[in-house]
C-alpha cells in the first residue's frame, strides 16, 4: 500500500529544498594550512595546548590511518574524497579564551540565536515564566563552531553537582588523568578508518563525568555548528557516567549550503559504569544538499556506549534528516550483567540522500537486553538502508532482543533497505527480528484494539510510546520537530 | 547402480553416528510414490541405472556431456546465459570445471504425473571433487515435480560443486525438493538458479542432514508478472556440521508472491547460517514477498546466524521478514511432561512441530512425508 498524504506532506516539510539554516555567518577564522600531514596534526594538538602524551596518541592514530583503507561495504556512493584538499583546523579569530559570553563574537552568538539554541543562560536563571505557565526548560549547552568549542553554558550550577561538562581541548588540560582513563577504551584508536583519522585531527567536542550517585540536574546539549568553506568538523566525544549517575545528553547538528562536499567525521564514546544510565539523543540536521545532489556533508559518524557496569543502561535516540550521506551505528556493548541498550532511530531521506544506518547490540554479559525500533522513510531519489547486529556471545546467558524496522517509500524513485545480522552464539539468547508491522507485539496491539482504537492508532500508540519519553526530553527546538516527525503515520510500511 | 560403499569406518571428524535420515530411505519412498530415477554417479549422468523407458509425451532427457559435444544450440545458449548467479564464485567454478549433467526438457502444455529424481551418487573410493550441471527447461503451462537427492559413501572424502538451472515457463507449475544427505565428511556446494515465467508457480525446499559443510545457494528471478515463489528449507545438524542456505530472490516483475520459510535445528557444536536477500525491483509494484528465518538451539556450543536483507525500490509493495533464534520453550516442555511425556520425547516433539511448520509448505503429500520422515528418523537417532 502506498503512503498516505499525511506522511507525504510531514516528510515534504523536510525535504531538501527546506532546509532552513543554510546560511553563513561571515567572521574571519584561523585555519591550519590545507591538507593533512604529521605537521597538520601537531598544529592542531599545539593550537589546544595538549599533554604531550595527547600528541603522541594523535601521531599514532595517523600513522595507523595512513595503512588503511576507506570502508566500500556500506551503500553509500560518492566519489572520492580528497583528504588533502581539506582543512582540519578551523576556529573563529580571537585573542584570547572567552572569559565571558560577552567576549565572544557577535556574529557567532547571532547564529546561534537564528539556530534557536539558548546561550545566554542569563534568562534562564530569572526563573522567566512562560505565558502558558511553564518555565522554560534548562539545558546547559556546549556550542562547537567549526573546530572549537566557542561557549559552554551553566557551568557554574553543574561543578556544584559535581558535573564535569566542558570542551574536550579545556578537559584536556583540566581533568588529564580522566579523560587519560577512558578516551579511546570504547573506540580503539584504529577501530575503523574514520575514528581513526578522527583519533588523529580531532579538534574539540564535549566532555561529561558524572560523579557517582549523582542525577545530572539538567539535560546536556551540545550544539555542532560547521561554518567555514572547505573544512572538515572532527569533534571527539567522552561521556562518564560514574556508578549509579545518570545523564541525558543532546546533540544538534546544522550547516550552510554550498555546492561543496564536506566531511564530517565524529567519534562518541559512552561509559556506564555499574547501575548508571546514559541517554544520548541526536538530531542530525546538517546541510543534505541540494534537490540534484549537489553540496552536502558527507556524515562519517562513529558512536559507541559501553554498559560496563551491572545494570546499566545506553539509550540512543536518533532523528536524521539532514546529510548527504550517512554512514553511523550507534552501538551498545553489553558488557555488564544485567545492563541494557536501546537504539530508537527515524531516518527520512529526501532528494539524492544517502542513509546507511543502523546499531550494533553486542551481548557480552549475562541476562542483557536490547531493543531495536527503527523507522526509515525514503522519498524523492534517495536510498535508505538499515544495517543492524544483534549478537550474542558464548557466555551472554539469558540475552534478549527485540528489533523492529519499518520502511516506508514515497514515490517510485527511492529505495529502502534493510540489512539485518542476526549472530546467536548462545542456546539461552532469545533474538526476535520483526519487519512487519503488525507483528509488534500481538498481545499489545490486541489490548488496545480491544478499548477502540483502530489497528494504525494502535500501533502508532505502541511505537510512538517507545519513542515518545526519550523525544519528549529534548529541548524544545527539536522537540517540537521531532514530535512531528514521530506522528507520521506508518500506515504503507514495507517492512 | 553400484552401491556406494557402506564401510563404516571412523571418520577423522568423529561423525559416526548414522545420520538416520538417509536419502537412502527416502529413495524407497520416491520409488513407492513410482519416481523416475535418473542417476549420477560422481558427476557423470549414467544412462545404463537411469529409468529412460517410456518418457512421457513432451518430456525429453538427455546428457550434458552429449548436448555440449554435439554442440546443441539450446544447451549452448543457456550454459552461456546470464543469470542472478554471475560473479557467485562457486556457481562460476561449476561453469569451469562441469562436464555433465542432465538435461530435462519438458514442451509446452506438457503434464508429467510421475515425479522426476536426480539421484546424485558419490561412489569414488579416493578423495575428489565433482562438478555437475543439469538444465531443466519447463515449457509454457507446463507441470512437473523434481527431487534430487545426494549421497556418497559414508567415510570417503570428496566435495561436489553442483548446478542446477531451471527455466521455468509461463503458467508452468514446477515443484522441486532437494535432500542433502551426503557423507559426513563432505564438503557439498549446491547453487540453484531459477528463472519464473509469469503467472506460473515455483515452489522448492531444501532438506539438509548430511555433509560436513554444506552450502545451499538459491538465485530465484520472477521473470514475469504474477508468478508464485515458495522456497523452504529445513537442516537438521549436529556435531561439527555447517549449513548455509543462501537465497536471493529478485522481484523483476510487479504482481508476484513470494513466501519463504527456513527452519534450523543445531544441536552440539554445530552452525547454522541463513542469508536470504529478497529484491524488489523499479516498477514491480504490488509484490508480496514474506520471509521467516527460525533457529532452534538445543546446545550451548551451537550457533545460529542470520541474515534477511530487503532491498526495496518499488513503493507499492508488501514485504516482510522475521528472524528468531533461541532455545526450547521450557514452559511448553514443561507442559508435556507434566502430562507424563518424557523429557527426550517431549523436546522431540517440540523439535518436530517446529520444523514440521517449514515441512507443511510443501503442497505435495507424498514428498512432504518422505520429509517428515526424515525429521523423525533424525530426532530417534539423536
Amino acid at each position: 500500500m502506498p503512503a498516505v498524504q499525511e506522511t507525504v506532506d510531514q516528510v515534504r516539510r523536510v525535504d531538501v529544498d527546506q532546509y532552513k539554516y543554510g546560511f553563513e555567518t561571515l567572521i574571519e577564522s584561523d585555519k591550519a594550512p590545507r591538507g593533512l600531514c604529521e605537521d597538520t596534526v601537531r598544529f592542531i594538538s599545539e593550537k589546544k595546548n595538549e599533554p604531550a602524551w595527547m600528541l603522541a596518541w594523535r601521531l599514532d592514530a595517523y600513522s595507523r590511518w595512513l595503512t588503511m583503507r576507506e570502508p566500500d561495504w556500506a551503500r553509500v556512493e560518492y566519489p572520492r574524497i580528497d583528504y588533502q584538499n581539506i582543512y582540519y583546523y578551523s576556529a573563529p579569530k580571537r585573542n584570547a579564551g572567552p572569559k565571558s559570553l560577552d567576549e565572544i563574537d557577535p556574529e557567532i552568538l547571532r547564529t546561534y540565536e537564528k539556530l534557536g539554541i539558548p546561550l545566554r543562560e542569563q534568562e534562564m536563571l530569572a526563573g522567566v515564566v512562560r505565558e502558558d505557565g511553564s518555565t522554560p526548560t534548562r539545558v546547559a549547552v556546549d556550542a562547537v563552531f567549526d573546530s572549537v568549542s566557542v561557549a559552554t553554558t551553566f557551568k557554574e550550577e553543574l561543578r556544584k553537582a559535581g558535573v564535569i561538562f566542558m570542551p574536550m581541548s579545556e578537559a584536556l588540560r583540566e581533568h588529564p588523568d580522566l579523560v587519560r582513563k577512558y578516551l579511546g577504551t570504547v573506540v580503539p584508536v584504529s577501530d575503523n578508518f574514520f575514528a581513526t583519522l578522527n583519533s588523529a585531527v580531532f579538534s574539540d567536542g564535549s566532555f561529561v563525568y558524572v560523579p557517582p550517585g549523582v542525577r545530572c540536574p539538567m539535560e546536556l546539549s551540545t550544539y555542532f555548528r560547521i561554518n567555514e568553506k572547505d573544512t572538515g568538523q572532527f569533534e571527539r566525544t567522552l561521556i562518564i557516567a560514574d556508578k549509579g549517575s545518570y545523564v541525558s545528553y543532546l546533540e544538534g547538528c546544522t550547516a550552510p549550503m554550498r555546492d561543496e562536499n564536506q566531511l564530517h567525521a565524529a567519534v562518541v564514546e559512552l561509559i556506564a559504569l555499574d547501575d548508571a544510565e546514559i541517554k544520548y539523543s541526536t538530531v542530525q540536521n546538517w546541510y543534505p544538499g541540494d534537490a540534484e545532489g549537489r553540496g552536502g556533508i558527507y556524515n562519517f559518524v562513529t558512536k559507541r556506549g559501553d554498559c560496563r557496569g551491572r545494570n546499566s543502561k545506553i539509550s540512543w535516540t536518533q532523528v536524521e534528516t539532514g546529510s548527504a550521506i550517512t554512514w553511523k551505528y550507534p552501538s551498545c556493548i553489553l558488557r555488564g550483567d544485567n545492563s541494557r541498550g536501546e537504539f530508537y532511530s527515524i531516518a527520512i531521506s529526501n532528494g539524492r540522500q544517502q542513509v546507511d544506518s543502523g546499531t550494533k547490540m553486542i551481548h557480552l554479559g549475562k541476562n542483557t537486553t536490547s531493543r531495536i525500533i527503527s523507522k526509515g522513510i525514503a522519498a524523492g531519489r534517495s536510498q535508505n538502508t538499515y544495517r543492524g547486529l544483534v549478537s550474542a556471545h558464548r557466555r551472554a546467558g539469558g540475552a534478549r532482543n527485540f528489533t523492529n524496522c519499518d520502511s516506508l517509500l514515497i514515490g517510485p524513485n527511492c529505495g529502502a533497505h534493510t540489512v539485518p545480522y542476526i549472530e546467536a552464539k548462545n542456546a539461552s539468547a532469545v533474538f526476535e527480528h520483526e519487519a512487519t508491522t503488525s507483528k509488534i507485539s500481538e498481545d499489545t496491539l490486541f489490548y488496545c484494539m480491544q478499548r477502540g482504537l483502530s489497528q494504525e492508532d494502535a500501533v502508532a500508540l505502541v511505537v510512538n510510546g517507545f519513542v515518545k519519553d526519550v523525544l519528549q526530553q529534548l529541548p524544545m527546538e527539536f522537540a517540537v520537530e521531532a514530535q512531528k516527525l514521530i506522528s507520521i503515520s506508518l500506515e504503507g510500511s514495507v517492512g | 547402480m553400484p552401491p556406494p560403499a557402506r564401510n563404516c569406518r571412523a571418520s577423522p571428524r568423529g561423525a559416526t553416528r548414522p545420520s538416520g535420515a538417509s536419502p537412502r530411505a527416502a529413495c524407497a519412498h520416491l520409488a513407492a510414490l513410482g519416481a523416475r530415477r535418473l542417476v549420477v554417479v560422481d558427476g557423470h549422468f549414467d544412462l545404463a541405472l537411469s529409468d529412460l523407458d517410456a518418457l512421457e509425451a513432451g518430456l525429453s532427457i538427455g546428457s550434458l556431456a552429449r548436448a555440449l559435444a554435439d554442440g546443441e544450440r539450446n544447451v549452448l545458449a543457456r550454459v552461456g546465459a546470464q543469470t542472478g548467479a554471475d560473479g557467485d564464485p562457486a556457481y562460476a567454478l561449476n561453469t569451469a570445471f562441469m562436464r555433465d549433467g542432465v538435461v530435462i526438457t519438458l514442451a509446452d502444455g506438457a503434464i508429467v504425473e510421475r515425479p522426476i529424481h536426480l539421484a546424485f551418487v558419490h561412489a569414488a573410493s579416493s578423495p575428489r571433487a565433482v562438478f555437475a550441471r543439469s538444465l531443466i527447461t519447463i515449457g509454457a503451462g507446463a507441470k512437473v515435480m523434481i527431487v534430487e537427492s545426494h549421497e556418497g559413501a559414508p567415510a570417503s572424502d570428496y566435495q561436489v560443486n553442483n548446478a542446477t538451472d531451471f527455466a521455468v515457463g509461463a503458467r508452468a507449475e514446477v515443484a522441486h525438493l532437494k535432500l542433502t544427505g551426503e557423507a559426513a565428511n563432505a564438503l557439498h556446494v549446491a547453487t540453484q538458479v531459477a528463472t519464473i515465467g509469469a503467472q506460473a508457480r515455483y515452489s522448492s525446499f531444501t532438506f539438509n542432514v548430511g555433509g560436513a559443510l554444506v552450502r545451499n545457494q538459491m538465485f530465484v528471478r520472477c521473470a514475469g508478472e504474477g508468478s508464485t515463489v515458495d522456497l523452504g528449507g529445513v537442516s537438521l545438524l549436529r556435531q561439527r556440521q555447517h549449513a548455509d542456505n543462501t537465497l536471493v530472490l529478485d522481484h523483476a516483475f510487479g504482481g508476484c508472491v513470494s513466501r519463504e520459510m527456513f527452519k534450523v535445528v543445531l544441536a552440539d557444536s554445530s552452525r547454522g547460517v541463513f542469508q536470504g536477500k529478497i529484491i524488489v525491483r523499479p516498477h514491480a509494484q504490488k509484490t508480496d514477498a514474506r520471509m521467516m528465518s527460525q533457529a532452534l538451539l538445543l546446545s550451548p556450543d551451537a550457533e545460529a546466524d542470520n541474515k534477511p536483507e530487503l532491498e526495496i525500490f518499488a513503493d507499492d509493495v508488501q514485504c516482510g521478514h522475521g528472524a528468531t533464534a533461541g532455545a526450547i520453550d521450557a514452559d511448553l516442555k514443561f507442559y508435556l511432561m507434566a502430562r507424563g511425556i518424557p523429557e527426550a520425547q517431549a523436546e522431540a516433539l517440540l523439535i518436530q512441530a517446529f520444523a514440521g511448520e517449514a515441512v507443511e509448505t510443501i503442497a505435495h503429500a507424498g514428498l512432504r512425508e518422505i520429509v517428515m520422515d526424515a525429521v523423525i528418523a533424525w530426532l530417534k537417532a539423536r
